[in-house]
């Protein structure tokens, strides 16, 4: 029987293995990570020592022992053509990596590709010593280094608090936690957030923690600047109206050697595009996979789980990931499906992420905080100057345009990092709303990963 | 454990990626941009920027924030 | 929406030469265009400027008499749009084929290279023989259509994007102007610029053109040191050019990049407006890329992108006025050498709107020279 293969191995992809292989079917595990777990789930490298175990991970063990999952770390799909069956193009995602099986091939897809931070060009923010908030976190548990010795983490939502208090209790000194935006919108959302008991208790012990390392947490507050010639060697902090705009005045500078952002994630959609599935824009202006009850997308047999269908965290990606991998086990055993509550408690957690997202959006007045100089592209080293030139004086009304005229989103990570951003300038640039069809327009990479023209070479050798 | 970096003994410690094991030594730089020739290392940190490229045991445009510290391996500036 | 002497229909490379050198002659423009600037077949090119891969007869008449607008009335704009006088070089495994005499004789400039490593230090030991031809080139596309769009505005012209045009307005058999969905857009004269929907939009006229689409890929790698100076192919690429062969199509075509990174092409294959990313393609495009370099064994592919390329069955473009619809001319099915011929195209078709005799005779290229659709 030709296998399911479940792209990503954080939580959903984690979930969907294991329940796929509970299920009887013959499942292949490809994941970029050098150990299970993903972003949300990352685990220190060995040589640090045990850490928790969580029962998945044993679990995932005892498949990949029992033969029951291939499980192939440290691979990327570089290509995924769709068709029957699917074949995936792997690639090792460092050279020291041991070589993966160069096509894999299967009837079923469940892609878990997880997000990763969503960035914000600011001032400054292509200087050494600014790091993605989720970067920051990555050092401290992955590899228990401290990236610098004061920090500033600045952004807006909840995923700042666990880097500020990991970053201190590693030995960081960390000088403040700006969040955009204000503890008042969360008491609209309030009767959303009732819904998913244990979140008000985790925001409990986030505020002790700040309380424990001294961490003032600063609301309305953004960095406006980064400061530094050859590397950080210092912050602008501001005060903002509810829209973003800096409040005069209340700029001041602080001393610190690193800088983290978190504006929230961004979903890695590559694969899914590839498969031709069905987006829609998420009320967090990401673009994100359609599934239905049973994380099935508009492609017959094809599910995604996780962030890609919506940003919403690890609890949630996880019950994502079950309910594709149940979901399919049911159909190819012509069973029926009983997760009711499974899909309730998705139902909850969804409605809770909106909720978040609603109380944490990026300042509408972000924009204004650049300068001319300020690099939109960091790959290509393009600054704003440009993006606004191509709006203003070149035709561009859209950001694939903008990307061919000004070369944002054309190098090494292939927008990767600002496609976003560019969609929101092009967008605040020429007074129209950010559109799915505007994001989607810069979305797709058919090479999912960089490949070496000697491998792309051999790419049609299983052809038939 | 020991690298070699840019030709020079780097004491570093077991677990740590070579980004890792660069930012904790306090070299936060190990390549020019091709443009502007601006100093760049680690950004996103889990390998989608593409920032932190560097030459690892003699291949380049290795993603150092996902390259794993081994004893002995010799980690050089890219040359862009 | 006020009246205007001349209706561009296509904001690509083509409909951007017309409306500039129209409305450098005077006449009021309008360039509509129901998608982005350059959305169509400019955006997915490379933006060269080739005699090389030309048989002698009227395409490369074209494409000499364009060389002269490049160099000559757009010399001064050619920073703009990044103009470099790049050179090709044809290579071949042997000796080179008779074209290349064939090409002399009809006013190429053409140096033979004895030693083609001496021009491409890189390039493989294999190749034995080559031409070089520096009167070829390279621009940017995107900005090519940008600033040439721009400076037409500059000149009165106006560019409408995001605006279809629906249907045609007619007085008894003379077309009018056009229909759009924003509005009637009365003008004395139409160009049809539209590149591979130039055949839907002739048929809003009750006319036939047979331009169809010709789908190609290019790959393009990492930014590297100079790796490849010159834009290089293999002598089989004029072959594939002038085929009328509906399966894939592979010879390659190398060139680096101010960028640093290297584009590697080229597929022809005829499949309609599919989209789908091809492995056969793009693993035919590496392997003849590393039949020619070698030394991108390890290089990094970034990206693939296509474009859908406008043909016609006799592999020469559309440009004049059609007979059979007054007022409407045809400026279209450029192949893949639209970028190159823009510039003569534009010039010619601005000539010609203007009642003169146009630099190079238009017969060759007329639209009423294909058998009617039965």
């Amino acid at each position: 029987m030709t296998e399911v293969a479940v792209v990503g191995a954080g939580p959903a992809g984690l979930a969907a293995a294991v329940y796929a292989a509970a299920g009887g079917l013959p499942v292949v595990l490809v994941d970029a990570g050098a150990r299970p777990g993903g972003q949300y789930w990352r685990q220190p490298d060995p040589a640090l020592g045990a850490a928790r175990r969580r029962p998945i991970f044993t679990a995932l063990e005892d498949h990949v022992r029992a033969g029951r999952i291939r499980y192939l770390p440290r691979a990327e799909v570089a290509v995924l053509e769709p068709g029957a069956p699917f074949r995936l193009h792997l690639s090792p995602v460092t050279a020291d990596a041991p070589a993966p099986p160069e096509t894999v091939t299967a009837t079923d897809l469940i892609l878990c590709p997880g997000g990763y931070d969503r960035q914000l060009p600011v001032p400054g923010w292509d200087l050494p010593g600014v790091l993605a908030a989720g970067g920051v976190q990555a050092l401290v548990k992955g590899t228990r280094t401290v990236p610098g010795r004061r920090a500033v983490i600045a952004g807006t939502g909840p995923f700042l608090l666990p880097v500020a208090t990991g970053l201190a209790a590693a030995g960081g000194r960390v000088v403040a936690v700006c969040e955009a935006g204000s503890p008042w919108r969360w008491a609209r959302q309030a009767h959303r957030a009732a819904l998913v008991p244990g979140k008000g208790l985790e925001a409990l012990g986030y505020a002790a923690a700040l309380a424990r390392h001294r961490i003032p947490y600063r609301t309305r507050t953004v960095v406006t600047a980064v400061l530094g010639e050859e590397h950080v060697e210092g912050a602008v902090l501001a005060r903002v109206d509810p829209a973003g705009n800096v409040l005069s005045g209340t700029s001041r500078e602080v001393q610190v050697d690193l800088v983290a952002f978190g504006w929230g994630f961004t979903p890695s959609l590559e694969l899914p595009l590839a498969a031709g599935v069905r987006t829609r824009l998420d009320i967090d202006g990401s673009l994100v996979v359609e599934v239905d009850r049973d994380q099935r997308t508009s492609v017959p047999r094809v599910r995604v789980a996780g962030e890609a269908t919506g940003v919403g965290g690890a609890v949630l990606a996880r019950l994502e990931g079950e309910l594709a991998a149940r979901s399919l086990v049911a159909e190819v055993h012509r069973k029926p499906l009983r997760a009711s509550a499974l899909r309730g408690r998705i139902r909850r957690l969804r409605a809770f992420a909106r909720a978040l997202h609603e109380a944490h959006p990026v300042p509408a007045a972000w924009s204004r905080w650049l300068t001319e100089d300020t690099l939109v592209c960091r790959c290509e080293e393009v600054p704003f100057a440009a993006v606004r030139h191509a709006v203003e004086e070149l035709s561009a009304t859209d950001p694939r345009t903008v990307r061919s005229l000004t070369r944002v989103g054309m190098g090494w990570c292939q927008g990767r990092v600002c496609a976003n951003a560019c969609a929101r300038l092009t967008a605040d640039l020429t007074h129209t709303a950010l559109t799915a069809d505007a994001l989607r327009s810069t979305a797709r990479r058919t090479l999912a990963a960089p490949l070496d023209l000697s491998r792309l070479a051999r790419l049609d050798e299983t052809l038939p | 454990m020991t690298i070699i970096f840019d030709g020079r003994p780097l004491q570093v410690r077991a677990g740590q990626t070579v980004g890792a094991a660069l930012a904790g030594a306090g070299i936060r730089s190990w390549r020019a941009t091709r443009r502007n020739g601006r100093p760049r290392g680690l950004f996103c940190g889990i390998g989608a920027c593409f920032d932190c490229l560097v030459t690892v045991d003699g291949q380049p445009g290795q993603r150092a924030c996902l390259v794993p510290i081994r004893e002995g391996m010799t980690v050089d500036r890219g040359h862009d | 929406m006020g009246a205007s002497d001349v209706v561009v229909i296509g904001a690509g490379a083509i409909g951007a030469a017309c409306a500039y050198f129209a409305a450098l002659a005077g006449h009021r423009v309008t360039v509509v265009e129901r998608g982005a600037i350059a959305s169509g077949t400019s955006s997915g090119g490379e933006g060269n400027l080739l005699t090389s891969d030309k048989e002698p007869g009227p395409e490369l008449d074209l494409a000499l008499y364009s060389q002269r607008v490049w160099t000559g009335a757009l010399a001064e704009h050619g920073g703009l749009w990044e103009y470099e006088a790049k050179g090709g070089l044809v290579v071949a495994a042997g000796e080179l084929p008779g074209l290349v005499a064939r090409q002399r004789a009809a006013g190429i400039v053409v140096e033979d290279v004895a030693r083609p490593r001496d021009l491409e230090p890189q390039l493989s030991p294999a190749m034995t023989s080559g031409a070089y031809y520096p009167q070829d080139a390279q621009v940017q596309p995107m900005l090519l259509v940008a600033h040439l769009l721009r400076l037409a505005r500059e000149r009165g012209a106006r560019v409408l994007t995001g605006t279809e045009v629906t249907g045609f307005l007619r007085d008894g058999e003379r077309v009018v102007g056009v229909r759009t969905a924003a509005g009637d857009l009365p003008a004395h004269d139409v160009v049809n610029a539209a590149g591979v929907w130039a055949g839907d939009v002739a048929r809003l006229a009750g006319v036939h053109v047979p331009v169809l689409p010709r789908r190609g890929f290019v790959l393009v790698t990492e930014p590297l040191p100079v790796t490849i100076r010159h834009k290089v192919y293999t002598a089989e690429y004029v072959g594939d050019v002038a085929s009328s062969d509906a399966a894939l199509q592979c010879s390659p075509v190398v060139e680096g990049t101010p960028a640093g990174t290297v584009l590697i092409g080229a597929t022809r294959e005829r499949v309609g407006f599919d989209r789908t990313f091809s492995v056969r393609a793009a693993a035919s495009l590496a392997r003849g890329a590393l039949a020619l370099f070698p030394v991108l064994e390890r290089t990094k592919v970034l990206r693939c992108y296509l474009g859908f390329r406008p043909y016609c069955p006799d592999h020469l473009p559309i440009i004049g006025p059609d007979p059979r619809a007054p007022g409407l001319w045809h400026a279209c099915g450029h192949e893949g050498a639209g970028i190159g011929l823009s510039a003569g195209t534009g010039s010619l078709v601005a000539q010609a709107l203007a009642g003169a005799p146009t630099a190079l005779e238009l017969t060759p290229f007329a639209p009423e020279r294909f058998p009617e659709q039965p």
